[in-house]
């Protein structure tokens, strides 16, 4: 088997790869898959974890986070659908006021 | 052999983060994501989890890669962006130096902490098997199941209001 250790390291990898990404890319679009991975991140080391403990109750809160991910996503790919139509871009830089 | 597997599955993994955060097309970067998903969603095998295994393949590398393609090409935002950055030019820098403190912060916490090497996997293969994760949704965590159904039905209202409102102010204007 496996030790815990190593999936905690890849989860902190690709968690600190999503801030990366957060942080030096303009585009939105980018941001959001960014933020997609470190919830994945954090999805993994929860698993990690459950499977360590042998308790089924973290692979439950994947569930749940999944699920707002899912919304999360649709929410947010609305809103910049909604900010293209009115600003023509994508660039964060570019959307810095609060009136459409 | 498990740990062939593991090595091969992350070093794909972040092969796709990384190539999703360098590449300048949008569609490329879901691609990769979706190539970065799919070695998260081998972790959940390995890990004992064939429930999270298929959720994370229906709902992230089907759904989510879907609508996030689909929202790329519809806006035509897969162009490269950095052409005309104002405040690139100090914001970047800044950023990578942030990124490299953290970097040392998460690997200091690693490797001090000597709790984590200690748990090492035991035995039962089977403990999240789906009727066992079925079970405790269904009984334990069932009113946070309920609430996750009024999560959706909010998004999906969102989303639908959303999208009512910008004709009519249109033509209200």
């Amino acid at each position: 088997m496996i030790p815990t250790t190593y999936f905690v390291m890849l989860s902190a990898t690709l968690f600190i790869i999503g801030v990366i990404g957060v942080l030096i890319r303009r585009n939105a679009l980018v941001v959001f898959m960014s933020i997609e991975l470190m919830l994945n991140s954090a999805n993994l080391a929860l698993v990690a974890f459950a499977q360590a403990r042998q308790d089924v109750g973290g692979q439950v809160l994947v569930f749940f986070v999944i699920v707002v991910a899912a919304a999360e996503v649709a929410v947010g790919l609305a809103l910049l659908v909604a900010i293209f139509h009115t600003k023509r871009t994508t660039n964060i830089d570019e959307i810095s006021t609060l009136r459409g | 052999m498990e740990l062939v597997v593991f090595i091969i599955t992350a070093a794909i993994a972040i092969t796709g983060a990384i190539a999703m955060l360098l590449s300048k097309n949008a569609v490329h970067s879901a691609l990769f994501l979706l190539l970065n998903f799919g070695a998260i969603a081998v972790m959940y095998l390995l890990l004992r989890a064939p429930f999270l295994f298929a959720v994370q393949l229906i709902v992230y590398a089907g759904a989510i890669i879907v609508l996030f393609l689909f929202v790329v090409m519809l806006l035509g935002a897969e162009r490269a962006e950095d052409d005309n950055d104002v405040l690139g030019r100090w914001q970047r820098p800044l950023a990578l130096g942030l990124a490299a403190a953290l970097i040392v912060e998460a690997g200091y916490v690693l490797f001090r902490s000597g709790t984590l090497a200690i748990m090492a996997p035991t035995a039962d293969e089977n403990f999240a098997a789906p009727e066992k994760i079925a079970a405790a949704l269904f009984t334990k965590y069932l009113l946070p199941f309920e609430i996750t159904g009024f999560i959706l039905l909010a998004a999906v209202a969102g989303v639908v209001v959303l999208h009512l409102q910008s004709p009519q102010t249109n033509s209200q204007a």
